[in-house]
């Protein structure tokens, strides 16, 4: 502000003196460096625990280190090989070597795990190719010794997946992150209807987090409002309300929650008790979606007002007055003139909730049973359990790459400037 | 100049700007330089009296293993342990762990299969179990005193030594039935006409799916290969959908005995332990059905890459943990078998360490009598096709 003014009046007194604007011009730039340097603690920080992690993630979703660095020989003997035919007797004395270097260094484990990622059931076969190769001295014809050991070498969908894994990238864990796999001559097909299980996960993320949104909104409009046109101190007293379950272990709000909705829980022993319900008909309100979006409802609800009420606050009481006193109902007036200048807190509330609720893993976990599952259990999975991380790595960037894609759909449409968070 | 005037003058609290910042300084670097000690606190502890970090699954079974292995060990070498209960996400965390080079467990429970799993990727610890383990108490070496399956690979030499094995099986509420009428088999389990309520399953594949084939009529070692077979796992599904608008699901050990005394299922698949615990120690109705048990092994592994120290405190407590009477000790304290041919001939008498009536051999998952009907869990199968089923299975529950 002060700068800008500066080169204002330099430009209006000193109209033909070059010494006084190139000062000027310098001290700007002094003042916009120390600017630049005061933030470099804050661009570090995100360098170092944003985006490198996140370069990190991306890279795991298309690195396939496996056979590349595993099986070095048997890629290079497969890299002029057209799937058309079987391989030369070549590829197979690479497979046996390499096989055996892998056994002596114990890294045979990494190829089985990788490619059976792609194919179920290659795990056993290296695992057994590899043992029984290992002390096996020259061969004549390695292609007979492999096919000996497994007929399986003696067909083409082996090769063909190594082959396809001999490439340092790989978009593998995004096709099977897609639901589809490769077929048996080598194209893209969707993986049987009883196994497709990411699609749906995402879709059903999504939808459900615009559920979530629009109850926030709901009940964190009405409540904005209501706080918003409060004297000060009580208004006050009102925001400690809504941030007291805030600042609260998200753990312990769940637990709460489970102590309200489990089946023989606060809430349904009140519905038997009271005779509404039978008790062997209890409602299921946990373990479910339904658990799922009530929970994460209260739990984000927070992100809805405080965002809404900040921009309430700011919006004088005498507007609504002067649409009245002009002759507008109180709810035309509210309509037509309180309601547009609040959007932009709407905006900024929906897209804080949508964002937050997309990525949620905890809540659902613990409430959501099967049904209200969403697709960060599923990356945890991965990560936990299958130990498969190209793909939870490959799922994570699908989920960054719609969240990121949602948010400049927003701003698209309402334009950046109208989103203020707080 | 008076004495107050002294005082506020060169001032009680000299308290400045400056001093504040230096304060807050100094504040910050305490606090930093501690948080560095509780990181390299028990390395330096280490140097001075050793220290084994053992990482197994919490709960009563870490407790017998604590009172069976641990506690005679302190007592014998001195030697101390920090307890860490995260074996159920071990492997993942061994795997993160080696690929970011800081080894920080010296020996860690896990299952047999990804066990064998870590240990082909070279992320375990070679055991030579003849030099490595304590022959039997006649001499039989250990190699050939271990159950046939109970370690790995060739037999010589592996990653991965057993301890226990446990077994998932049915059990039931008593109440729920009447005496004559009890389930006694897996297709007593999949009847819900004649047996009805809910059933507690497991919210994994393995399990449920060699028990729907089973109670198809599929032998039991036929079952693999029937598996196998994309047809025969849509036959398991199949079977496992008669019982679907009747299960609950549970994913951790403690909830199928809750399940059961709650009466929110009248039969559930759970740890063996778990039930024993339940009967013997909280006097719970239940009872087993000991058809199709499907029994597992569990035991060590040792990190690869440990420092020289390390990994001979871990070998040390290798060989003892494993030796005949450790495994008959730990007998009493929970109803796992031990994986020592030995250790099962000195258990004819062994009784419960809470109630000497309680004979713990009719509870042992791998007693002659029960293995005769039982499943043995298979690690190569569940190796090449879990993820696959893993995956379908999932997609059967949400759909």
């Amino acid at each position: 502000m002060n700068a800008s003014l500066s080169v204002v009046e330099g430009g209006s007194t000193a109209v033909g003196s070059p010494p006084l604007k190139a000062s000027l011009r310098r001290a700007e730039r002094r003042k916009r460096r120390g600017a630049i340097l005061l933030t470099l603690p804050l661009l570090g920080y995100l360098g170092v625990l944003f985006l490198v992690p996140l370069a990190g993630m991306v890279w795991l979703s298309v690195a396939n280190t496996a056979v590349p660095d595993y099986m070095p020989r048997t890629v290079a003997a497969l890299a002029h090989w057209q799937p058309t035919g079987l391989p030369p007797e070549a590829a197979y004395a690479s497979v046996a070597s390499d096989l055996q270097i892998a056994f002596r260094k114990h890294t045979f484990g990494r190829i089985a795990k990788r490619l059976n990622q792609e194919v179920p059931g290659t795990f056993g076969l290296i695992n057994k190719t590899t043992f029984r190769t290992a002390h096996l001295k020259l061969q004549k014809s390695w292609k007979a010794a492999l096919e000996a050991i497994d007929p399986a070498w003696g067909t083409l969908p082996i090769w063909r997946l190594l082959k396809r894994e001999s490439s340092p990238v790989t978009a593998d864990f995004y096709v099977a992150a897609l639901d589809m796999q490769y077929g048996p001559k080598g194209h893209l097909m969707r993986v049987p209807a009883y196994s497709r299980i990411y699609i749906p996960l995402f879709i059903r993320t999504a939808w459900m987090s615009v559920l979530i949104t629009l109850l926030t909104l709901m009940l964190g409009y009405p409540l904005a409002y209501w706080i918003s046109r409060m004297p000060e101190r009580r208004a006050n007293v009102m925001m400690i309300a809504v941030l007291l379950p805030f600042w609260t272990s998200l753990l312990v709000r769940i637990t709460a929650w489970i102590v309200l909705l489990q089946s023989h829980g606060v809430i349904n022993s009140l519905l038997v008790n009271s005779g509404l319900v039978a008790s062997n008909a209890r409602p299921q309100l946990m373990n479910n979606s339904l658990g799922t979006v009530t929970v994460m409802t209260q739990v984000l609800l927070p992100f809805m007002v405080l965002p809404l009420y900040s921009v309430m606050r700011g919006i004088p009481d005498y507007y609504m007055r002067a649409g009245v006193s002009l002759g507008a109902h109180p709810w035309r007036a509210f309509w037509r003139v309180f309601a547009p200048l609040t959007l932009p807190g709407v905006g900024a509330g929906a897209l804080l909730v949508f964002i937050l609720a997309i990525g949620y893993y905890i809540t659902p976990e613990l409430v959501g049973g099967q049904t209200g599952q969403f697709i960060s259990n599923r990356i945890a999975f991965n990560v936990q359990q299958s130990l498969n991380w190209g793909l939870a790595a490959a799922l994570g960037t699908i989920l960054t790459t719609v969240t990121l894609a949602f948010f400049a759909l927003y701003s698209l449409i309402s334009g950046t400037g109208r989103v203020s968070i707080g | 100049m008076s004495m107050s005037d002294r005082i506020s003058d060169e001032g009680a609290f000299p308290v400045t700007r400056r001093d504040l910042l230096a304060l807050g300084a100094a504040t910050a670097g305490l606090v930093s330089l501690s948080a560095l000690g509780t990181l390299v606190g028990p390395r330096m502890a280490q140097a001075a009296t050793p220290t084994i970090d053992l990482t197994s699954w919490g709960g009563a079974y870490q407790m017998s293993q604590i009172n069976a292995y641990e506690k005679p060990y302190t007592k014998k070498t001195g030697i101390t342990f920090n307890n860490i209960e995260k074996s159920a996400n071990g492997p993942a965390l061994l795997t993160a762990q080696e690929q970011s080079g800081n080894v920080n467990w010296d020996i860690v429970d896990m299952l047999q299969s990804p066990a064998f799993r870590l240990y082909d990727q070279g992320l375990l610890q070679e055991i030579d179990f003849d030099r490595d383990l304590d022959p039997a108490p006649d001499g039989t070496p250990a190699a050939q005193d271990f159950v046939e399956g109970s370690l790995s690979g060739d037999g010589r030499s592996g990653g991965y030594v057993s301890t226990i094995s446990y077994s998932t099986l049915f059990a039931y509420n008593k109440t729920a039935f009447g005496m004559d009428e009890a389930p006694k088999t897996i297709a007593d389990v999949f009847d819900v006409k004649k047996f009805p309520g809910m059933r507690a399953l497991e919210k994994i594949p393995a399990g449920n799916l060699e028990w729907a084939l089973y109670a198809d009529g599929v032998a039991i070692d036929k079952i693999y290969d029937e598996l196998k077979t994309p047809d025969g796992a849509t036959r398991a599904f199949k079977k496992l959908d008669a019982l679907k608008p009747h299960a609950i699901w549970w994913s951790q050990g403690a909830q199928p005995p809750q399940m059961l005394a709650q009466k929110q299922a009248t039969i559930a698949s759970a740890f063996n332990g778990r039930i024993f615990n339940a009967i013997a120690a909280d006097s719970q109705p239940f009872e087993f059905i000991w058809d199709g048990g499907l029994y597992e092994w569990d035991g060590w592994v040792v990190p690869a890459g440990l420092a020289k120290e390390r990994l001979g405190q871990a070998m040390k407590f290798l060989r003892f943990s494993t030796s005949t009477k450790s495994l008959v000790d730990q007998a009493r304290y929970i109803a796992y078998s031990p994986a020592r041919k030995s250790s099962f001939k000195e258990m004819a008498n062994l009784t419960y360490y809470k109630n000497s009536d309680i004979h713990m051999m009719q509870y042992m998952p791998t007693s002659p009598e029960h293995l005769k009907v039982a499943i043995p869990k298979s690690v190569s199968f569940w190796s090449n096709y879990g993820p696959q089923l893993s995956q379908r299975f999932s997609a059967w529950l949400s759909a």
